[in-house]
């Protein structure tokens, strides 16, 4: 007798596991792929595109990349050391950095054999939640089915040396007991030439383009104070890491300044503010935007995509791009930025793409990019 | 000035109408000795209060009171103060001394060429004691790049301070600022640079993968070329899109390697200033 309320306990135990684990198998047979899995290091056998999709993204998010390379094809034309680099990035990337929090996946066709799933990942990294959308192709081998993966495209560069011949600015402070006067260096003059605020879902946005017109290299940081009628602040913003801060002589940048849940209905007056300090800079490295277009995407959105080329011979580690969108006035109507989550190899290049609102589509009718660059051990 | 002596005026007569077991020296010198003579006898304590002092002392009346050099370095008013049965006071001033030196302060450090009321700069003559000058005299500005003299302009001294404006050379390179006062001289460098881009022209050639463009050299209006490291944007435009790349000047010319097929429309910029439109066959 006294047996009986253990075993019970022991017996529902196990019938609600396995429950559990039979419903998560069910569920994603309709309607796509839940995060997490009920019990962490089991993982459902592949008997469906999207429980090998999920399986494998599981391992993916877990680090667990043994297991998660299992779940890929043999024909893949990937070796398990690019398949990690793949998603681990390499050479101090953004995608080093980043870790996959989470991910949503949609089947977009299936046959018996063959599938084709597109994966919503979102990646957490240290400039805010990214978002990533990728297509895979699965094949059915025997009972299960694997993920076939592309062959990762990794910069091959021959060796070779690079001169770098270009400028480099460095900065003397003086001395505290100099001559009262005598060591005055004055901070660069930046310029804001555009400025445009608008309302968006999100609240309000200040944005234009600043230009340092000076001849030696600026840090730069614009400021906006919303002001309403009565000449009282609402709000006061700076644009954050949507600017390309280090601007060489004569260079132009984007700016935007956010002001979430706020609407430009009550605002009278904004206060605009570039602010400009000294820094040691270099002209190097040089990148390149080719091949520019705006184009729609397979969501339908529209996109300015483009390729980043490293003229020079040190790796970008996070290159991010700034867009500045202008009418047929030449007037800014949006600015948007993208971060590039691999690293930017010398001499080689990488893709980018920066979305365009709905709602800003058909005034664009031009665009200027600006690649902001983060090196490590550079300032 | 005229105010800091009226000022010292009206405190020595005060001192001199109700003072009267004590007399102060009218005007001293900073750094220069002095004596307060006092009258009657006994012994009486004496207080000295100003600018950065203040003492007390036991003195007999009747002999004179010495003030060192020492304690009569700030300019500025004094009082003086005897105590026996009942307290005398007198106040005297100290004034500053010859200048000794020149606080020369030229705005801005850097300048485009050619730019009108540009360079500024103001002068204030300090004595040996770091006491401001009020005494009128004449500064002399020169102004001189290299070794040729430009300009010079004497201006007289208003409440303690002589300035001057003036436009930026057409040259750019070092623009030597200096200000004399009588043997008293203090110099500063303005660094004159090229302003704006003007005719910004790009050339350029068919290369493998694109276009190789660049530029003629980048002079400003006044002729000085743009100084290294000056951004230069390069467009080319496409029938199926565009490429553009930020490259620095060197050496007067900035060249850029782009990515391009087809016909091709490559343009320049720099800052707000734009080039020349060139059309080129890209190779495939």
């Amino acid at each position: 007798m006294k047996f009986v309320i253990p075993i019970t306990l022991v017996a529902v135990t196990v019938v609600l596991m396995a429950l559990a684990l039979a419903g998560v198998g069910r569920s994603v047979e309709n309607v796509g792929i839940e995060k997490g899995s009920a019990v962490a290091g089991f993982t459902p056998r592949a008997a469906t595109p999207e429980q090998a999709m999920s399986n494998l993204l599981l391992d993916v998010q877990r680090r667990n990349w043994d297991r998660a390379y299992d779940a890929v094809s043999k024909t893949s034309e990937v070796t398990e050391t690019s398949f990690i680099q793949d998603w681990s990035g390499s050479n101090g990337s953004l995608r080093a950095f980043s870790a996959l929090e989470g991910f949503d996946a949609r089947p977009l066709h299936a046959t018996t054999d063959e599938a084709q799933m597109r994966v919503r990942l979102h990646w957490t990294t240290p400039v805010g939640p990214l978002e990533d959308v990728r297509d895979f192709r699965l094949i059915r081998e025997g009972d299960v089915w694997r993920a076939v993966w592309p062959k990762v495209q990794i910069a091959s560069v021959p060796a070779q040396i690079v001169p770098v011949t270009y400028l480099r600015w460095d900065l003397v402070s003086g001395g505290t007991e100099e001559e009262w006067g005598s060591r005055n260096v004055d901070a660069p003059h930046v310029r804001i030439i555009s400025m445009n605020a608008i309302d968006s879902a999100e609240g309000a946005i200040v944005m234009g383009e600043v230009v340092n017109e000076d001849t030696v290299p600026a840090f730069v940081n614009v400021n906006a104070v919303l002001v309403d009628g009565a000449g009282n602040p609402i709000d006061d913003e700076n644009s954050f890491d949507k600017i390309a801060h280090v601007l060489l002589p004569k260079q132009v940048s984007a700016y935007r300044i956010d002001f979430p849940k706020l609407t430009l209905k009550n605002v009278k007056n904004v206060r605009m503010d570039a602010k400009a300090t000294l820094i040691p800079a270099s002209a190097d490295p040089v990148i390149g935007v080719m091949n520019q277009k705006l184009d729609t995407d397979a969501q339908g959105k529209t996109v300015l995509h483009g390729d980043l080329l490293n003229q020079s011979g040190q790796t970008v580690n996070i290159p991010h791009v700034i867009v500045s969108f202008y009418d047929n006035n030449g007037k800014v109507v949006w600015v948007g930025d993208g971060y590039v989550d691999k690293a930017l190899l010398a001499q080689s290049s990488e893709p980018f793409a920066v979305e365009l609102p709905k709602s800003m589509t058909g005034k664009v009718q031009n665009f200027h990019v600006v690649v902001n660059q983060y090196s490590l051990g550079r300032s | 000035m005229r105010q800091f002596f009226s000022i010292c005026a009206v405190i020595t007569l005060a001192g001199v109408s109700f003072a009267q077991d004590i007399r102060v020296p009218a005007d001293v010198t900073a750094g220069n000795d002095a004596v307060i003579s006092t009258s009657g006898s006994g012994k009486a304590t004496f207080y000295l209060s100003g600018p950065g002092v203040a003492r007390k002392a036991d003195v007999n009346l009747g002999e004179s009171i010495p003030l060192s050099s020492k304690e009569l370095t700030n300019a500025g008013s004094y009082l003086a103060i005897v105590c026996s049965d009942a307290c005398h006071s007198g106040a005297f001033c100290v004034i500053p001394d010859k200048p000794a030196s020149l606080s020369f302060l030229v705005h801005p450090s850097r300048v485009p060429v050619a730019l009108n009321d540009a360079v500024s700069g103001i002068a204030f003559p300090f004595d040996q004691f770091h006491n401001f000058v009020l005494a009128p005299g004449t500064v002399n500005f020169q102004f001189t790049a290299g070794k040729a003299s430009l300009l010079a302009q004497p201006v007289k001294m208003q409440n303690g301070a002589a300035w001057f404006r003036t436009t930026s050379g057409r040259s750019a390179g070092a623009l030597q600022v200096s200000a004399t006062l009588g043997d008293i001289m203090a110099h500063r460098v303005v660094q004159q640079v090229a302003s704006d881009a003007c005719n910004l022209k790009v050339e350029g050639h068919p290369s493998p993968g694109g276009v190789f463009v660049q530029t003629e050299p980048v002079h400003d209006c006044a002729g000085n070329l743009l100084p290294d490291g000056t951004v230069v944007t390069f467009s080319a435009t496409q029938a199926h899109g565009k490429s553009t790349v930020d490259a620095p000047i060197k050496q007067g010319i900035a060249r850029a390697q782009i990515s391009a097929s087809g016909p091709t429309t490559v343009s320049a910029a720099s800052g707000v200033v734009m080039g020349n439109e060139l059309r080129l066959e890209a190779q495939r």
